[in-house]
This record gives structure tokens, C-alpha cells and sequence, in this order.
């Protein structure tokens, strides 16, 4: 049946030019991000940066987060245990990319509980409340501080931190540097200077562990 | 059965068909390919421009298996719809019909060039060309030069 051929083998040689369009655009958007972040190395990790494991450390993964967005909610117990199975060998550095409504409110909270030493465990209880108030289209910020209260936060203070010119200034640097470094969805991970972004949890601990082997032979 | 009035693979119709399907069949890629790997997100008027492009490709193809000469009839209603969609947009992105009677207010803005190659082709002549030629083919399958 010539005519089966030709449909069909039509068929297949455009899903075969798809493809291919597919991956040589994705190399090259890869290829793209990489000059990116090298040209603009020095936008990946900021002195206000919250920054957890050793400093020392020879492997450095930069998230570019937003406490709204659940896939960043999904891969912080991933990225935790990264951090524990590697413990000294590689450090966490966190940004904001505060692109949801609200979202911004959710960070002055988390820099106002870093004034009180309490980052980490407030990190954990926002995330933790994430369903409850950053619910798509009808975010309640409002409710998040229920979640603070049993990691001892002080309220008012916090309240009152939240204002502080520092940290809006922090915040904007973020958003600067989420521009010139082309991200564009969170989370976005570098690791050692190298854009990642999501695919799966699985790509990650990879890429984590290559820059191991190649930072500790 | 087949209809009385087969239509032959080995006829020219069936060849100037194949290629109008051919056509639409590259566009719908096209259109796939700017949306889901680009990730240019299509606005109102994309849409409703992918609506008979994309049943042109399976009314054509389906015609074609089945050697039907009626699926013309059908693919040329598809056809001019998308033109006259097609025409709509592209006088939108010259100007010529002016922002306050455009039809999407919501989401991407379909005044907005998102893509210019060569400085002149942009995604709604694409589609305009794209129907046109398809059209041609429908209307005029005997004429000696197809597009």
C-alpha cells in the first residue's frame, strides 16, 4: 500500500524533525544558561545569602526559590538529604525568585526570622504550611504565622523586622540577579556555577554527585 | 465500499492533497514545537487558529487513507476559516485594526511579536502562508504549480 507509506512515513518524519528540533534547542538553551551563569558568576552567591553546611565546602548548590511553589517544597527534603548523605563536602546557598502573588511577604518573613537565628526552622514550618496558605489564586499569607509561633518566633518582633530597609534591599539583589542570571522557573539549582533545572530529584542528586567526584578525587 | 468516484493514490488529486495535509501536518508541529519547547505561550487568537489546523491534519489524512474525494468539501471549510483567522491577525500585527477592538484582553496579548525571523516572517504570516497554500490546493488542484 504506497499510500500508508506515505502518510505514515510522513507522520513519523515530522515526529522525527520534532525531536530532534527538540534536543538540539534544549542543548543549546543548556549551552546559553551556562555562558549566563559563568558571565554573571559573581550573581550566584550573595554575602545576605542564607547558607546552610560547611563553608568550606568544594561543591556549592545555589537554589533560586520560591516558598510558594510546591515542586521547591517537593525537592527540599531531597535536597536535605543530599546535604546529610555529603555532610562537609557541599553547601547550600539560597535565593529568592519570588515570582508567586504573595510571595514576597512569605520572604520578608523568612529574612525576619533569620534575625532571630530561627531561618532554618522557619523554612521548614513555611514549607511545611505551604496547602494552607499559598493556595493558587487565593493566597492567605496571613495564615503562615500560626506556623511560626511553635518555633518560638517572637511575633511582634518579626513583625517589625519585616520593615527593615535591609531586607527589602536583600530582596531586590535577588530579583536583580534572578534577571541577570535568566531564571526562569523554580526551583532552579546551580551546582558549582552549573544551571539546573527541575527534571527529577534523581537528576540532581547526579549532578551533585559528579561535582563531588570531580571536587574530591 | 468505496465511494463510486475513488480518489486514486496514484492520482494527481491525491498528491496535491497529500501536500495540503503535508502542510498542515508541519504547521501543527511548528506550532507545537513554538509552544511546548519554546515555551512562547499561544494567545487567544493562536488558538483559534490551531483549531482548523489541526483538524485539517486528521479530516486530510483520514480523507486520504480512505481515498475520499468528498473530504475536500470539509477541508475547505477548515481552510477558509483559518485564513480569514489568520488574515485577522496579521493586519493586527501591521496595525491596522486598532488595540481597542482586539479580542483578547486576558493572557498573551496578540498584538505582541514574540517571534520575527528574517525580520519579516513572523508566526501569524506563517500561518496565513500556511493556509493560503493549503487553500490553493483545495480550490485550484488542477492548476499547474500548486503553491
Amino acid at each position: 500500500m504506497k499510500k500508508n507509506v506515505y502518510l505514515i512515513g510522513a507522520v513519523f518524519g515530522v515526529i522525527l524533525v520534532f525531536v530532534l528540533g527538540m534536543y538540539a534547542y534544549q542543548n543549546k538553551q543548556t549551552q546559553v544558561r551556562t555562558d549566563t551563569a559563568n558571565k554573571n558568576a559573581s550573581a550566584l552567591v550573595k554575602f545576605h545569602s542564607p547558607s546552610i553546611g560547611a563553608s568550606d565546602a568544594k561543591v556549592t548548590i545555589v537554589e533560586f526559590f520560591d516558598p510558594a511553589c510546591e515542586a521547591c517544597r517537593a525537592f527540599y527534603p531531597v535536597v536535605k538529604s543530599i546535604m546529610a548523605e555529603n555532610q562537609g563536602k557541599v553547601r547550600l546557598v539560597l535565593r529568592y525568585a519570588a515570582f508567586h502573588n504573595g510571595s514576597d511577604v512569605v520572604v520578608k518573613i523568612l529574612e525576619a526570622a533569620k534575625l532571630q537565628g530561627l531561618y532554618w526552622q522557619a523554612l521548614d514550618a513555611v514549607y511545611q504550611s505551604q496547602p494552607v496558605w499559598a493556595e493558587h489564586g487565593n493566597p492567605q499569607i496571613q495564615r503562615v504565622w500560626d506556623y511560626l509561633q511553635p518555633i518560638g518566633l517572637d511575633i511582634e518582633r518579626a513583625k517589625r523586622d519585616m520593615e527593615n530597609p535591609g531586607i527589602a534591599a536583600a530582596l531586590q539583589q535577588d530579583t536583580a540577579d534572578v534577571m541577570s542570571l535568566k531564571v526562569q522557573k523554580t526551583p532552579t539549582f546551580f551546582v558549582n556555577g552549573k544551571p539546573w533545572e527541575v527534571i527529577s530529584p534523581d537528576g540532581l542528586r547526579a549532578l551533585v554527585l559528579e561535582a563531588i567526584k570531580a571536587s574530591y578525587p | 465500499m468505496l465511494p463510486s468516484t475513488n480518489l486514486s493514490p496514484h492520482s494527481r488529486q491525491w498528491r496535491v492533497l497529500f501536500a495540503c495535509w503535508l502542510l498542515a501536518l508541519v504547521a501543527t508541529a511548528g506550532s507545537l514545537f513554538l509552544s511546548e519547547v519554546m515555551e512562547f505561550a499561544p494567545c487567544v487568537l493562536c488558538w483559534y487558529q490551531r483549531i482548523p489546523m489541526y483538524a485539517l491534519v486528521v479530516v486530510l489524512g483520514v480523507g486520504l487513507q480512505a481515498q475520499d474525494p468528498g473530504v475536500v468539501k470539509y477541508a475547505k471549510a477548515l481552510a477558509l476559516i483559518g485564513l480569514a483567522l489568520a488574515s485577522y491577525h496579521c493586519l493586527l500585527y501591521l496595525g491596522f485594526i486598532p488595540k481597542s477592538i482586539q479580542p483578547c484582553g486576558k493572557g498573551v496579548s496578540c498584538a505582541d511579536v514574540q517571534l520575527q525571523l528574517w525580520g519579516v516572517v513572523t508566526i501569524p504570516l506563517m500561518s496565513l502562508l500556511t493556509f493560503g497554500a493549503i487553500s490553493l490546493g483545495l480550490f485550484f488542484p488542477n492548476r499547474k504549480r500548486v503553491v
